[in-house]
């Protein structure tokens, strides 16, 4: 039996211009081992071994790998410690009034409205806003029942200090038992009064449902309630604590002295600049207002600390990763010299040789990268879970690593490529495969 | 004006340099016309794969010189000759040369990766040439579980898929037990009755005698046979 006749038409020649009409390649330029072809040859030769595959990116995963889990655990980490630097101190701004060097010492040069609450409450990223002014009550005795015997030995006496209503929260504060004064007793000027704790301590208060009265001079105050914590001005709890609205009204209060406002994090600078001309429209020069150092500053000291060390020991990882795809890409050159001549003699060229080795190696490089960048990611996951903190990790650095794997794949396969390309294809023909 | 020869030689010849420069092909005239079936019969070492590597334009004469279809090969560019020795010669080789890891049908269209064969031409073309060795039934199969006879024809089929001008080979029966030979050697003869011109290498007269013309080859030194 007779194997039917081969009946291949010729190639259609696409005639040049010029006198190379001969030389010109069959087909389009498409047609002669286009990208396609490359990335399906390239992809051919990589699947080819896939045992060597593994032993080839293992040291780029591991360099990638390592270096995702650098930045990722140093950003975790100043996530984390500008979250607690976040808590105590880089929500507060503390306003007051600007002072000047005269004859008589410091002198206040502006002064802050008593709607202090109103004017700074409006403000994006304030949250509470309270101010209070130490009061001169002379030297009225502070006791808990009116004394009026003068031959009995002063003691030391607890500070009178008047708030506004919101200054409880705006300090961090809390009730530990009746209440809190608010914006009613401060308009009717109530004789009413709130002790810190350690005052209450001394002067012997420890519930307020009796109403029991504290007497500054001869004016008795009801005691509404005893706080405690505040964080922000802990000399407070020494303090008997009264409405600025009483103050004004009995002791003819002058001015605030400070006001404290809580912020959201971020809204440091913001409020640092708007407050003054909130308070003072004219000359807010004639307050000033310090806010808390930004976090971003924070975090990049904390962060430059930790990855330096990392960073080198991932680069030193990426170095052998590249050496070892270079080393076992030119091990596949030379195991594979019988397939390098059978493509040349099959037309292909130089280049066409040495781009699909350099192809073959920056795949894996980028192989090595994706699976190093992934593994990066589930370790920071894992320790951010173990240790209860919030993993933070930039989506770019994840993919920078993993591209940086190819990069890598591809200054690896360079010289390897070369020597591909340079094989000479009678002498690769010669032996067997 | 009249066809150009597929290949003429004018005294061209090839010194390997080296400590001992080795002339292993003299300066030789040769002239193998288009529909041409020689063969070039010599012992080991006298110059056989020299002379093939020449005409397949993979290596270059020392001397004189080889036009390829009319062509001056002198003058082309590495590039250009990758692109000639791709879309107008057709090789095959003693040891088959097929890439272990592809199936037969990807062996033979790894051919038209670089010879221009339009893409969607490819797989037509490398059923085709597949059809015509006789392999139909393994398109898929790997070249390691084929026999020797069989590896050699997908060579073949690989070989002239891209409608070459000529198909050059070397010791293709050399690994190959009598059986397989004869197959092989059928299947040139149906090629060169399809048209296609054929130089067969070998150092066994057997094979030789198949061709229509024969040349012999000592120590460098072409003579024709009658
Ligand atoms: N690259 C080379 N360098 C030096 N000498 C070579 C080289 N290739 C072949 N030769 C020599 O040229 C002669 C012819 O070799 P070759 O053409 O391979 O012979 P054949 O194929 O007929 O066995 C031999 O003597 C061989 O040693
Ligand atoms: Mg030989």
């Amino acid at each position: 039996m007779r194997v039917p006749r081969l009946r291949l038409p010729a190639v259609r020649e696409r005639h040049a211009a010029r006198g190379t009409r001969r030389v010109v390649p069959r087909g389009s330029a498409m047609d002669r081992f286009g990208l396609r072809d490359l990335l399906a040859e390239s992809a051919y030769g990589i699947a080819a071994r896939p045992g060597r595959l593994v032993l080839t990116v293992l040291g780029t995963v591991l360099g990638i790998g390592s270096l995702v889990v650098t930045i990722g655990l140093a950003q975790t980490a100043a996530g984390q410690i500008s979250r607690q630097f976040d808590a105590v101190a880089a929500t507060q701004v503390v306003v007051e009034p600007a002072t000047a060097q005269s004859a008589s010492g410091q002198r206040a040069t502006g002064r802050i409205p008593w709607d202090v609450e109103d004017r700074l409450g409006r403000l994006a990223g304030v949250e509470q806003v309270g101010a209070l002014a130490s009061v001169d009550v002379g030297d009225a005795t502070i006791t808990t029942v009116p004394v009026h015997d003068p031959s009995a030995a002063t003691l030391a006496q607890p500070p009178v200090v008047a708030a506004t209503p919101g200054l409880l929260a705006a300090v961090r504060g809390t009730v530990v038992t009746g209440r809190w004064f608010d914006a009613g007793h401060d308009e009717r000027a109530d004789r009413v009064v709130v002790l810190g704790s350690r005052a209450a301590t001394r002067l012997g208060v420890n519930r307020v449902d009796s109403q029991p009265s504290v007497f500054i001079g001869d004016r008795a105050y009801t005691v509404m309630g005893i706080v405690d914590d505040l964080a922000r001005r802990t000399d407070l709890l020494d303090a008997v604590i009264l409405p600025v609205g009483t103050a004004r009204a009995d002791f003819g209060l002058g001015a605030l002295e400070q006001a404290q406002v809580t912020i959201a994090v971020g809204a440091g600078p913001v409020v640092g600049e708007q407050a003054p001309v909130a308070l003072a429209p004219n000359n807010p020069e004639t307050i000033d207002v310090q806010t808390p150092p930004e976090a971003p500053a924070v975090r990049a000291q904390v962060q430059a600390d930790v990855n330096a060390i990392f960073l080198a020991l991932g680069a030193v990882a990426l170095l052998v990763g590249g050496l070892g795809i270079a080393n076992i890409t030119l091990l596949s050159v030379r195991e594979r010299v019988g397939e390098i001549g059978l493509r040349r003699a099959l037309g292909a060229r130089t280049s066409d040789i040495g781009r699909q080795f350099l192809v073959e190696s920056a795949v894996i490089g980028l192989l090595g990268g994706l699976v190093g960048a992934t593994l990066g990611v589930g370790v920071v996951a894992g320790v951010s879970l173990a240790k209860h903190w919030t993993p933070i990790l930039d989506t770019w650095v994840t993919l920078a690593a993993a591209l940086l794997g190819g990069v890598i794949g591809l200054l690896a396969g360079t010289y390897p490529a070369l020597k591909a390309a340079r094989v000479e294809p009678i002498a690769a023909l010669r032996g067997g495969a | 004006m009249s066809v150009p020869a597929v290949i003429e030689l004018r005294q061209a010849s090839r010194t390997f340099s080296g400590h001992t420069p080795v002339q292993a092909l003299r300066p030789t005239d040769l002239v193998v016309e288009r529909g041409d079936y020689v063969s070039v019969v010599g012992p080991s070492g006298s110059g056989k794969s020299t002379l093939l590597n020449l005409l397949g334009l993979l290596d270059r004469p020392t001397g004189g010189s080889y036009l390829l279809d009319g062509l001056d090969t002198g003058t082309l560019s590495e590039d250009d000759r990758a692109t000639v020795r791709g879309g107008r010669i057709g090789f095959v080789f003693q040891s088959f040369h097929l890439l272990p890891h592809r199936t037969v049908l990807e062996n033979v269209l790894l051919a038209t990766l670089y010879s221009g064969v339009p893409r969607r031409e490819r797989h037509e073309r490398a059923h085709a040439a597949l059809e015509r060795v006789g392999l139909s039934n393994r398109l898929d199969f790997s070249p390691a579980v084929l026999s020797g006879g069989e590896r050699q024809r997908v060579a073949v089929a690989r070989a002239v898929i891209a409608a070459p001008q000529v198909l050059l080979a070397d010791e293709p029966t050399g690994n190959l037990d009598s059986t397989t030979t004869a197959g092989v050697l059928d299947l040139f003869d149906e090629l060169h009755a399809d048209g296609l011109t054929l130089v067969v290498i070998t150092h066994d007269s057997a094979v030789s005698a198949r061709a229509r013309r024969r040349v012999r080859i000592a120590d460098g030194t072409l003579r024709e046979a009658s």
